[in-house]
């Protein structure tokens, strides 16, 4: 089954963004796909290759980066909710791109299953 | 608000599907950024064709009242954009009674022509969407 | 339907407006803050054993675990990992988070 998957939150001031990952994950593992994951709202701060947390902590950038290199998982940013926060190309974490609204609702319209995840 | 990047990839992209989508308006405009954001995907969505409705429960109604004045925040009011959805083809509009009442709010407080439906009746409208996007 | 929540009953309405719109035939699953609503003697027990009656309710256990709450789970609320998570999305047509 393709799920596409809508984060609104950014990564540790809420717990959104691991429930998603965390649902991405089992989700590949039972076999089904991630058609994509669209980062929207403060969700765009998932994608700033500037993150640098504690080395006790999860990575949680370098987390979705990994997801989309292993499982080819598209990791869309908006583009206007980008810029409304400062996430440009330059500051752009590997594996996530960046795009408009219009991939958001595209997602809804292909994906089998479309989850929402924020605050 | 469409930006021309939004509509970028919409020929190749668009499926020719037509999904009932429906965006559910729960929480108050100004204190968050939710409201003014979960519109601008509404607006969005109208532009691929697709059944758009819009659900005002709980402090969502508060989205709707009329008169908002936002000069003295130095913020955007975006309430006027709820009068332009009419030009985008979203017409579909509910606003959920219980909601009001417990709000004080009456239906000529708001600022666009809107369903008032019941608990009950959104609850119907709900099931029968293909999808539901909450902010 | 699934229903998905994700607040704590004492934090904000989101139960009580999923509760009132969650019809027979659906599903609610409660996770992060929401799964102390799963918990015996929190503020939506009676809520939730109302709600049995009419649809299955799960916790997502790895939230109850986080928070030590995974011993106190009211009577007839399933616990599932995040792959039970996934497979409720899978098998329902259309699931809201009450966000």
């Amino acid at each position: 089954m393709n799920f596409g998957l809508l984060i609104n939150e950014g990564p540790y001031n809420h717990q959104a963004a691991d429930t998603a990952y965390q649902f991405a994950r089992a989700a590949l593992a039972k076999g089904h796909r991630i058609q994509r994951v669209f980062f929207y709202n403060d969700g765009v701060n998932n994608a700033t290759r500037l993150t640098e947390p504690p080395q006790d902590d999860r990575h949680i950038v370098n987390r979705w980066s990994k997801l989309a290199v292993e499982n080819s998982v598209d990791l869309v940013v908006c583009v206007a909710a980008g810029l409304r926060r400062g996430l440009v190309e330059d500051n752009l974490a590997p594996g996530f791109r960046i795009s408009g609204l219009g991939q958001l609702v595209e997602s809804g319209i292909r994906a089998d299953r479309f989850v929402v995840f924020g605050d | 608000m469409t930006q021309t990047s939004d509509r970028i990839g919409e020929d190749e992209d668009a499926p020719g599907v037509v999904k009932k989508f429906m965006f559910v308006n729960r929480k108050a405009p100004y204190g968050t950024i939710y409201a003014l954001e979960g519109l601008e995907v509404v607006l969005i969505s109208a532009a691929f064709d697709q059944d758009v409705s819009l659900a005002f429960l709980d402090d969502g109604v508060y989205q709707l009242v009329k008169g908002q004045q936002t000069k003295g925040l130095e913020v955007k009011n975006f309430s006027p954009t709820y009068r332009a959805l009419e030009g985008y083809d979203v017409e579909k509009l509910y606003v959920e009674r219980e909601a009001l009442e417990a709000r004080g709010i009456r239906e000529d407080q708001l600022l666009v022509p809107v369903q008032v439906v019941s608990a009950a009746e959104m609850a119907e409208l709900m099931e029968q969407q293909d999808l539901i996007v909450g902010f | 339907m699934l229903h998905i929540v994700n607040k704590s009953p004492y934090e904000r309405n989101s139960l009580t407006s999923c509760l009132a719109h969650a019809g027979k035939g659906g599903a609610l699953i409660l996770i992060e803050d929401a799964v102390y609503a799963a918990t015996r003697g929190n503020v939506a027990e009676s809520a939730i054993r109302r709600a049995l009656g009419d649809l299955p309710v799960y916790a997502l256990g790895p939230d109850l675990e986080a928070r030590g709450m995974q011993g106190s789970v009211i009577d007839g609320v399933k616990v599932v990992d995040f792959g039970g998570f996934v497979e409720l999305v899978a098998e329902h047509r259309t699931n809201q988070s009450w966000l």
